[in-house]
């Protein structure tokens, strides 16, 4: 009797929802995702990961098995949140909650799955994480499933993603598609925690590689607890949260010399800045698709020399000609801009460079961050990683480097899928009209750029930061030292005192007593 | 107990005697009528890609020489193999296809599939076999169909079905960017697969006018109308020439 008029009450609803969903869709979606939902819009051609394209029905972050549909749940996550490591941002704060479910109705009009009865959306359930998620057995145990269950074939041996299979990887649009740096779970697609990673692992991510491992419990490959532990293994190659953004590297005074060597064992003790980087979409021709997130830096000076530590991620020790074609087909898919055709793959060094103003300045005026201009340098240490060397140089703009005749000294180091870079330099040189003389208790701006040969990055196709600093602490007084270790001697010795007058005190009744 | 056993039993046949009994006779979901053919290949043989095993020494033992691709494969006698050939249209709407005898087994050996190009009634078993034991992933890439994307990283067999018709899955392996296969998916069994000597049977065809369509996965897809009646057997050859 109720199900009738409850029946047409829902039709209408959902009807109301698509309607003003489409309004909210035309007005903050269709720009990316297209007119028809097709993952077509203006926008698109600039993007690695492409917007989604609706009309299938596919979709990477879910609580579904493989191949399902997702929830209202699943979609209204990804609205509400956004897919970090993409273009897409969340949208929780920018829309009202009935634009968002009005949104996500309308999302749903583009596939006929969604309006087909015969298909049944049922979240998977799944268990709680076992406990010592943390500890080194668990993460003993996911290691073993990371090796058993082959996940070094796409994400590499130490998972940066550069597994031998990762240069052949497509997505269901025949788009280049990145096995995922593991290192970097903040730009997990579907969230980073232990959580997330054993659900992508339970539903895959449809449209892309990456399977669904499901079945393999059903088989008894392995228990739900070894799934847990390899999420536990996965989750531990990154850093517990996001890394913070700070403006300042400090680089430490040390006694002795500082070290040349990326493996040295004195960078351990040595605190890491994250500088995030954005492709260079300022100046033609533009870059839409930086294959470097971010640098790790680290910083130590001895007092007369600066050595500059900096790591990152980067799949390939270019040139690596196993990347050509898929370098190609990054070309062919990420749209540049007007100023040329398609470029050309080529057999490109991977690069970092280290800009710095040529004088430290007074205020807080600083050359411009994009290399300078050609009336107002900056000055810069380039390292390629073929040839393997560092230069010095002035940048003006862009497109024009001059190389200096001092050049820093520069060690670099590649394995599974990481750089690390040690640049050394004096801190006073000789050509103080182009060299920046770096002085102990400055602010010393500082500026990064990185390229990934083989992913096209070549010229002003490269990942940039903003202006930052580095600061060479001066050394510590021994009195910063001494002091503590004063106070405690003399409270140690305050105490005793205390602790002897009181016990003969007490001494002198105990002997009454017996 | 065995008393209440045997008057369920008897209950049982009763009721299917009588399911059997009221039920109208079904149409022939058979018929003897037959079309057969071959596809013939005009043209220089395509050279295959070569496939580099180094990354998987397992698959790479399995072979004598360097592996190819399967995209083209022309016989020794010049026709053309992994071509699906099919009824498209023609069947009467009452028909009713039999159930399916049993599951088509897609093997993964030597890092190939086998067979490359397979056919499958919908609602009927894909047993998917994993005889390398090294990690395969398979990815039906449906459309029609809901797709799906599972792993199997050691020897074993998972089960898969297709609810709509869909002509054709591509199945691919992510691991090995050069494993490929096609899926026919049809509400009906008449289908066929030309083989090594290029020829292909549809049997068992009720009387009626058909659309015979034959598909290859990069020469694309002809059609040919063939009318058979009773227990006919007729011809339908099938050309494609290199591109």
């Amino acid at each position: 009797m109720i199900a009738g008029p409850m029946l047409a009450l829902a039709v209408f609803l959902s009807a109301q929802d698509t309607t003003a969903g489409k309004s909210v869709y035309v007005k903050w979606c269709a720009g990316c995702h297209g007119d028809g939902g097709a993952g077509d819009g203006a926008a698109a051609a600039h993007m690695l990961p492409r917007p989604r394209n609706f009309s299938s029905g596919l979709y990477k972050i879910r609580t579904t098995a493989s191949g399902q549909l997702p929830t209202d749940a699943d979609l209204l996550r990804a609205i509400d949140q956004g897919l970090p490591g993409s273009a897409m941002p969340g949208w929780k704060t920018r829309l009202s909650d009935a634009e968002r479910r009005n949104v996500m109705a309308y999302i749903k009009t583009f596939s006929s799955f969604f309006a087909d009865t015969s298909q049944h959306v049922v979240p998977l359930k799944f268990s709680s994480p076992p406990g010592s998620g943390t500890s080194d057995k668990a993460i003993a145990v996911g290691r073993q499933f990371y090796d058993s269950i082959g996940c070094r074939k796409c994400h590499g041996d130490q998972g940066r993603g550069d597994g031998p299979s990762a240069p052949t990887l497509k997505d269901d649009a025949d788009f280049p598609i990145f096995a995922a740096d593991l290192h970097q779970s903040w730009r997990f697609r579907g969230g980073g925690s232990v959580e997330d990673i054993y659900r992508r692992l339970r539903t895959g991510l449809d449209g892309t590689p990456m399977p669904s491992f499901a079945d393999l419990i059903d088989q008894k490959f392995l228990t739900d607890e070894e799934l847990w532990r390899l999420a536990q293994y996965v989750r531990s190659l990154s850093p517990e949260a996001q890394p913070e953004v700070r403006d300042v590297v400090h680089a430490p005074q040390i006694t002795g010399t500082v070290p040349v060597s990326p493996d040295d064992s004195a960078w351990a003790r040595v605190a890491r800045y994250w500088f995030p980087l954005v492709g260079q979409v300022i100046h033609k021709a533009r870059w839409f698709a930086p294959a470097v997130s971010g640098v790790w830096v680290q910083a130590l000076h001895d007092g007369t020399t600066l050595a500059l530590r900096v790591s990152w991620d980067d799949r390939t020790e270019s040139p690596d000609t196993a990347w050509l074609k898929f370098e190609q087909r990054i070309l062919e898919t990420v749209a540049g801009d007007d100023s040329a055709g398609s470029p050309k793959a080529e057999p490109w060094p991977d690069q970092l460079a280290v800009q710095f103003p040529r004088h430290l300045p007074q205020g807080m005026e600083r050359p411009y961050f994009l290399m300078g201009t050609a009336t107002d340098p900056v000055y810069q240490w380039r390292w390629t990683s073929r040839p393997r060397r560092a230069v010095a140089g002035l940048g003006r703009g862009i497109e024009r480097f001059d190389t200096l005749p001092g050049a820093p000294a520069g060690e670099a180091v590649y394995t599974h899928g990481e750089w690390r870079l040690v640049l050394t330099r004096a801190l006073a040189t000789s050509d103080t009209a182009n060299e920046v003389q770096l002085e102990a208790g400055r602010a010393i701006p500082m500026a990064l750029f990185a390229w990934d040969g083989s992913s096209g990055e070549h010229g002003s196709r490269t990942a940039v930061s903003t202006w930052y600093f580095l600061a060479l602490d001066r050394p510590t007084p021994p009195s910063v030292f001494i002091s503590p270790v004063l106070a405690m001697l003399v409270t140690l010795g305050l105490g005793l005192v205390v602790v002897r007058r009181a016990q003969r005190r007490g001494a002198v009744p105990s002997h009454r007593n017996v | 107990m065995r008393k209440l056993g045997a008057v369920a039993a008897t209950g049982a046949v009763l009721a299917l005697a009588l399911a059997a009994w009221t039920r109208q006779p079904p149409l022939p979901a058979q018929g003897g009528a037959k079309v057969t053919g071959k596809i013939k290949f005009v043209g220089t043989k395509p050279a295959m890609p070569k496939i580099d095993m180094t990354e998987e020494p397992k698959c790479k033992a399995k072979y004598q020489s360097v592996p190819t691709e399967e995209i083209v494969v022309v016989n020794a006698n010049g026709t053309l193999a992994d071509v699906f050939v099919y009824v498209k249209s023609g069947l009467p709407a009452s028909y009713q296809a039999p159930a399916a005898a049993g599951p088509v087994t897609l093997d993964q050996d030597g890092c190939r599939y086998h067979p490359h190009v397979l056919g499958i009634q919908v609602g009927q078993p894909l047993a998917i076999k994993n005889s390398d034991g090294i990690l395969h992933n398979i990815k039906a890439k449906a459309k029609a169909n809901r797709p799906f994307n599972i792993s199997q990283p050691t020897v074993m067999t998972s089960s898969k079905t297709f609810d709509k018709p869909e002509v054709m899955v591509a199945l691919e392996c992510n691991v090995h960017g050069w494993m490929h296969a096609w899926l026919g998916v049809l509400p009906h069994p008449f289908f066929s697969v030309s083989g090594a000597d290029g020829s292909f049977t549809l049997a068992g065809l009720p009387p009626g006018t058909y659309t015979i369509e034959a598909w290859h996965e990069k020469y694309g897809t002809q059609t040919a109308t063939v009318t058979v009646a009773g227990s006919e057997a007729k011809t339908a050859d099938f050309s494609f020439a290199a591109k």
